[in-house]
């Protein structure tokens, strides 16, 4: 057991930190979930990626720099500590890229990871439908076959998708076989949005900016270069990506040790020393902030080492998303009547916390998924 | 950077498991609650045979000489089978400042950190005491005992009083914190162990028991009951690791881990027994059924040694 990082490591960590502290905006950027806001937001993205510090952990070939897990839980760390801008390019970097690095033709790779990376083609996940959200299997989005065009024609809906109306491209799961039932038959499309027959309605979420979007397919042309993974084996890769985004790679602890310090800190310009009972569940947050951080030394000790993340990837999500409510609470509790002052960090921080225990899966659904894979107690 | 156990340390682990498991079976707990001196017999000599009890012991006395991040697995293993032996009190809070510990033979129990009581007292050979914060040692003929019936059958208590001619300076007031801190680790460890036998006992039991035509285990509420319990364990776990590792190195911060851990442990495993025995129903809350051991065994760990609320005091003070 050793819980330092190498001496090359904390040389990455001053990089990053010297790089961020000259490079951080100094005034907060207009929301990401707005139109204005996210081409500024693009804006930031290219200047990381120019700085090759959009995706540290990707092949340089890519736009990374091979940076090892560890290297970037470190450029996590720093990021949110420096109170760097949120990453709208997320759902492509975080969550599509791990499988397209998984279940992607070379052609493909090539095609989409470096215009991922520099923030020219930005993606959104479309996999909830109207009559999909936890049941996700139940999607009815159908692609169907066009041999002569070499593709696949789509029709259907997708919903709740986060930054639908300002991205490019779209990922989500279509039946392609109309017979098969559940998770059989379906298969993961890459689609640009710009597609004829695509239509995408923002709309508003909890805090009112559109971060949602809806999108709608009327005879959509796909072609088959933009299926990933193999025709009717979609589910498995929406899996895959669904294990990036309950787990390590949406959420890093630094996000919540960040958070976890500017608590702290607001205790101490605004708390009330009298009231051991505020300071108490502050105290713990930040022990919960803590066990976090160090669980995820434990998981990327085991990674590195090449063990893989299993269902336990479901308790993590868990754990980070009732944190982040936690932490926020706690925040508008310290904050009393001035809690209601909506433009401020922690009233948006705390609105945007209140979704985590919802999207990636909810947590009823992560926690079934504890109680059967983790503990092993029956199904039916 | 690298958070995990050594292979030899989980060797070890897996070796006490296998002894544990063989030797400290359940009968010998519920046999301690009603015994003489409400311990184990031979576990206690087999555990130092096995050198358990001498690791963090110095070498000159036939120790091993180790450190806590080499113990601390092993403690949790205790806490699995609810051994009903003073192996906090003798092998992590005694072993590095008291010699003679290592066959087991002079046990020794400790009297320190303004707990109410000493545990297994009228069958220990030694107490480390403290008064004025220093540690002494006495022996057990020149103290006076008042023993109190405590709510687990198997931990003897009683208060001590003694004279000060009759105690032995051991050390000042870094000792008398560093000893309550490695007693709260390891209660923190034992902690760990209990519950997650509690939990193992659930899941077989709510994957047996059926009602409405299914497997109790198959209801919603059951897993989210025991996934919540599992879940606390989860994120307590990397805390007391990280406190042992902390107490190994002699970080200084190591004080503020130790709370962190304890105040997790105990929640924690307060969390899973009150769910354990919602899960089980009746059969949990009755004598015969073996779970309110390890309950009992629960209750009095996560209070003494310090209960949350005094450990979160102590991070309160430290960080905020
Ligand atoms: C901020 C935000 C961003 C999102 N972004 C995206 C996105 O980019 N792309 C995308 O595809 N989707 C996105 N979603 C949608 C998200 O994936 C769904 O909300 C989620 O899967 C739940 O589906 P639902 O909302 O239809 O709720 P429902 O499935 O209708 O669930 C409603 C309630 O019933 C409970 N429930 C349902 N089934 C069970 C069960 N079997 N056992 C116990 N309880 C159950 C749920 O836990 C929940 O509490 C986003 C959602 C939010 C809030």
């Amino acid at each position: 057991m050793e819980l330092a990082f190498s001496p090359s490591e904390e040389i990455f960590r001053q990089e990053v930190r010297a790089w961020l502290l000259e490079n951080v905006p100094s005034n907060a950027m207009p929301s990401g979930d707005t139109r204005e806001g996210f081409e500024a937001h693009i804006d930031w993205e290219r200047r990381l990626f120019d700085a090759r510090l959009a995706v540290v952990s990707w092949p340089k070939e890519f736009g990374g720099r091979d940076a090892s897990l560890w290297e970037w839980i470190i450029f996590e760390e720093e990021y949110y500590r420096a109170g760097a801008p949120q990453r709208v390019t997320q759902n492509g970097i975080f969550l599509l890229a791990p499988s397209i690095f998984q279940f992607g033709t070379p052609e493909q790779q090539e095609r989409f990871l470096p215009k991922m990376a520099s923030g020219e083609e930005t993606w959104c996940q479309g996999w909830s439908e109207p009559d999909a959200g936890s049941d996700l299997a139940a999607v009815s989005s159908r692609a169907v076959r066009d041999e002569a065009a070499g593709g696949w024609r789509l029709s259907g809906q997708k919903t709740w998708t986060t930054r639908g109306a300002f991205c490019t491209h779209l990922f989500g799961l279509f039946r392609t076989d109309p017979d098969a039932q559940r998770h059989h038959g379906l298969t993961y499309l890459l689609v640009p949005l710009d597609t004829p027959g695509v239509t995408v309605r923002g709309f508003g979420r909890l805090d009112g900016d559109e971060g949602f979007a809806e999108v709608f397919f009327e005879d959509a042309f796909v072609s088959d270069d933009f299926v990933l993974g193999e025709v009717n084996s979609g589910w498995g890769v929406a899996m895959a990506t669904a294990g990036s985004e309950r787990g390590l790679t949406l959420r890093s602890p630094g996000r919540f040790t960040a958070t976890a310090d500017r608590l702290l800190a607001l205790w101490r310009e605004h708390g009330d020393p009298k009231d051991t009972q505020l300071r108490d569940a502050v105290t713990q947050a930040w022990i919960d902030t803590e066990a976090y951080r160090l669980q995820t030394l434990g998981v990327v000790t085991t990674l590195s080492k090449g063990g893989h993340a299993g269902p336990e990837a479901s308790m993590v999500k868990i754990f980070w998303s009732e944190l982040d409510v936690r932490l926020h609470e706690l925040a508008m509790r310290i904050l009393g009547p001035r809690a209601e002052v909506a433009e401020t960090a922690w009233a948006k921080g705390w609105q945007f916390a209140l979704s985590g225990p919802i999207y990636a899966g909810t947590n009823e659904i992560q926690r079934n998924v504890v109680a059967e894979r983790v503990l092993g107690l029956p199904r039916k | 950077m690298d958070f995990a156990f050594s292979e030899d340390q989980l060797s070890f682990r897996d070796a006490v498991r296998d002894l544990l498991t063989r030797e400290c079976t359940a009968s010998v707990v519920r046999d301690a609650w009603s015994n003489a001196d409400g311990r184990s017999g031979q576990v206690w000599d087999l555990l130092a045979e096995m050198g358990v009890l001498g690791i963090l012991a110095p070498e000159v006395d036939g120790g091993l000489g180790m450190t806590m991040i080499d113990l601390v697995l092993l403690i949790e293993e205790c806490g699995r089978v609810a051994l009903p032996e003073p192996i906090i009190e003798h092998a992590v809070v005694c072993a590095p400042i008291i010699g003679g510990v290592v066959s087991g033979s002079r046990t020794v129990t400790s009297f320190i950190g303004g707990s109410p009581f000493a545990l297994y007292a009228d069958s220990c050979e030694v107490a480390l005491v403290e008064r004025d914060r220093r540690l002494f040692t006495v022996e057990r003929a020149a103290l006076r005992l008042t023993p109190e019936t405590a709510v687990d059958g198997s931990r003897r208590l009683s208060t001590l009083e003694w004279s000060d001619s009759d105690a032995t300076e051991v050390g000042g007031p870094l000792e008398a914190v560093a000893a309550f801190d490695r007693g709260a680790l390891g209660a923190a460890a034992l902690l760990l162990g209990l519950s997650h036998r509690m939990l193992e006992m659930s899941v077989e039991y709510a994957s047996e028991r059926r009602q409405f035509g299914a497997p109790i285990g198959s209801f919603q509420a059951i897993k989210h009951h025991l996934a919540n319990a599992r879940i606390a364990l989860e994120f307590a776990r990397p805390l007391v690791t990280r406190a042992a590792y902390s107490l190994s190195v002699g970080d200084p911060d190591a004080s503020t881990h130790v709370s962190m851990a304890k105040a997790q442990a105990s929640d924690a495993a307060m969390l899973t027994s009150e769910h354990a025995l919602q899960c089980h129903g009746a059969i949990g809350y009755s004598y015969e059924y073996d779970l309110h051991m390890w309950m009992k065994r629960v209750w009095a760990l996560s209070s003494s040694w310090g209960d949350a609320g005094l450990h979160r005091a102590r991070v309160a003070k430290a960080v905020l």
